[in-house]
């Protein structure tokens, strides 16, 4: 395999007959182009799904309130259902173990000033746990901490652009902010991948927030996510109960459905991680197809270049080729054609799939690329490819008679 | 040298079948210079085949260099070729797309010889035919003459002890055709064995021994005053 000669003697080959080559060749580019795009688009497709759900752990189940939409138990339609710090207590002490992280959430408005720099913003107050849920990524500082919950500190943890908008060059960490009114101590500051706006959110300590805007115990909104160790049924199943018995403890109807809302990401994470799949079975099932394609003509090629060279076999064998250099000498051949017509269509495609990547933001193909793994995986299916491609043809030359091949009227 | 005994072939024709060769005796001793002639169908280039182990009898005795030739595997045949024998043949069939040199050097890659001795010895051999200038030049840039003297160089490369030629002046003009019987005489004087497979009278005249295939059977087998081709040329 590693005999210079050898190779010496396909180059010389490959080389005199370049036509043949390029012909050959060009499938299997080709099927690699495609193949290549193909993977790149799927993948595309995929990271815009994994974009969108990016700002949320995948198995967050949001809970907020509205107004009850059906008279119940002797109670009036259109009564205002209002989460107290006692419900986020139930919640964790009754579904402890199906509960990964638990936060509560208060939205509020606020006109954010640092000496004369101002701008409006919304501030969410929550608990600790309520990082692991929005996937926020502390690059300053720390986050909101316990302690900060059971002492009603004044701190906040702001966005990098807050932080960009306020303080302009100036670092933020440390330094106090006014919030309508109120100074508030900077202790940490954070990016998030979920888009700008989230970074222009300012998070401060459920408990403080609670004191400072009303004095009471009131929560917008719960969310939590349920243990990764549920499966998708379970998940759906947990947050099903937990629906009921919060309908149960407000006293509202089963069939409400604008008094409590409960929305599980495991519904939407389902689907699409079922759509996902089912995408890359289809475009590995196409790819392959292209790919077989490509083999299936290269193998004709090869067929037609032995039965063109039966003659150089034949005289080959007179002057003592064994039937093995024989089929190395069409089996390499094969082999080094497709390895090169194929990294040739892989570097094409990646090349495309960077040039024009870019402007299929908006058709939902965000990052079009194949990752390194895939073109090995492609080298070694090309190696393959090419023996197999290569190995009937060679076989046949193998065993062509020299007699045959030499007949003058041929 | 050769010994061939009851040699019988026949070849497959749709149900019926072609008795070609019917029993042929022939042996052929070191040194010699042997035309076998025939008219087209008298089973002379069959016979050829079968010495030139392309081909297998199917029946008889064929003994080699004292090695007898019977039920050979590929690689065997393969291997035999490449020691015992030297081909030249009527179209050449030199390929085309190597220069004179790596054709000469073909036999002695499937030897295993390295390349820089197989470059020397090709070289060498070119030179015995005279070719050596012409030794990068593509088999299409030469004359018939040439490429029968490339063929022939090829042939001597692997030193083999025998030599077989199937109508090796078919395609040439009576000039070069004599040119290289010319040639020819000169390698069996150093003593190689050559059997030449012909059907013009004066190439056979100008071997030492005339055998006459007739209908698959030896009618005559003579050895004869060698004509020299030198004083034609």
């Amino acid at each position: 395999m590693f005999d210079r000669d050898l190779w010496r003697e396909i180059f010389q080959s490959i080389n005199m007959n370049r036509t043949r080559t390029l012909l050959s060749g060009f499938t299997v580019t080709f099927a690699i182009l495609l193949f290549a795009i193909l993977f790149g688009i799927a993948n595309g497709l995929s990271n815009t799904f994994d974009q969108a759900f990016v700002d949320d752990a995948a198995n967050s189940i949001f809970i907020s309130s509205g107004q009850t939409s059906k008279a119940h138990k002797g109670l009036q339609a259109g009564r205002r259902i209002q989460f107290k710090n006692e419900d986020y207590d139930y919640i964790k002490e009754e579904f402890g173990d199906k509960v990964q992280y638990i936060t509560a959430r208060i939205y509020k408005g606020v006109n954010a000033s640092f000496r004369n720099e101002k701008s409006s913003y919304n501030v969410r107050a929550v608990h600790p746990d309520h990082q692991f849920l929005e996937n926020t990524l502390v690059t300053q500082g720390r986050y909101i901490n316990q302690l900060d919950v059971d002492n009603k500190t004044k701190v906040v943890v702001i966005g990098r652009l807050v932080e960009d908008d306020l303080f302009k060059k100036t670092t933020a960490l440390g330094k106090y902010i006014n919030l309508s009114g109120i100074q508030y101590k900077i202790v940490g500051i954070f990016s998030d991948d979920g888009g700008d706006n989230e970074e222009r959110l300012i998070y401060m300590p459920v408990t403080t927030a609670q004191q400072i805007y009303g004095n009471n115990d009131y929560i917008d909104q719960i969310n939590l996510t349920y243990n990764p160790n549920l499966n998708y049924d379970q998940a759906i199943t947990f947050s099903n109960v937990l629906t009921n018995k919060l309908k149960e403890r407000f006293t509202v109807a089963d069939s409400d459905q604008r008094a409590i809302r409960v929305r599980n990401l495991a519904n939407e994470s389902k689907g699409i991680s079922a759509m996902t799949s089912g995408l890359g079975i289809i475009i590995l099932v196409i790819g392959l197809g292209t790919l077989i394609a490509g083999v299936v003509g290269i193998s004709n090629i090869m067929i037609f270049i032995v039965k063109e060279r039966t003659k150089e076999i034949g005289i080959r064998k007179a002057l003592g080729a064994s039937p093995k250099s024989i089929v190395a000498i069409i089996l390499m051949e094969s082999i080094l054609i497709t390895v090169i017509a194929g990294i040739l269509g892989l570097v094409l495609g990646m090349g495309l799939l960077e040039l024009v990547g870019p402007s299929l933001e908006k058709y939902f193909i965000k990052d079009p690329a194949v990752s390194l793994n895939l073109v090995f995986s492609a080298m070694i299916i090309l190696i393959v490819a090419g023996s197999i491609a290569g190995y009937l043809p060679a076989k046949k030359a193998s065993r062509i008679k020299p007699i045959v091949a030499l007949r003058d009227d041929k | 040298m050769l010994k061939i005994k009851k040699l019988h072939k026949s070849y497959p024709i749709g149900d019926s079948s072609l008795h070609v060769l019917k029993g042929i005796d022939l042996s052929v001793e070191s040194g010699e210079m042997v035309a076998i002639m025939g008219s087209s169908g008298s089973g002379k280039s069959t016979l050829l085949n079968i010495i030139g182990m392309l081909d297998e009898a199917d029946e008889g005795e064929y003994i080699l260099d004292n090695v007898p030739i019977k039920n050979l595997t590929e690689k065997k045949a393969a291997i035999y070729r490449n020691k015992f024998l030297g081909f030249i043949f009527q179209s050449f069939n030199l390929i085309n797309y190597k220069n004179a040199l790596d054709n000469v050097s073909l036999p002695l890659y499937y030897q295993g010889l390295k390349r820089k001795e197989r470059v020397e010895k090709g070289l060498y051999h070119l030179e015995k035919v005279g070719l050596k200038d012409w030794a990068d030049h593509l088999p299409n840039e030469l004359s018939g003459g040439q490429k029968q003297r490339v063929a022939i160089a090829r042939a001597l490369a692997a030193d083999p002890k025998l030599l077989l030629a199937d109508e090796p002046t078919g395609a040439l003009d009576t000039k070069t055709s004599y040119e290289i019987m010319e040639f020819l005489q000169q390698l069996n004087d150093e003593g190689k064995t050559i059997l030449i497979v012909t059907h013009e009278e004066d190439i056979a005249d100008m071997c030492k021994r005339i055998v006459r295939l007739v209908d698959g059977v030896i009618m005559e087998d003579k050895f004869v005053n060698q004509v020299r081709a030198s004083q034609y040329v």
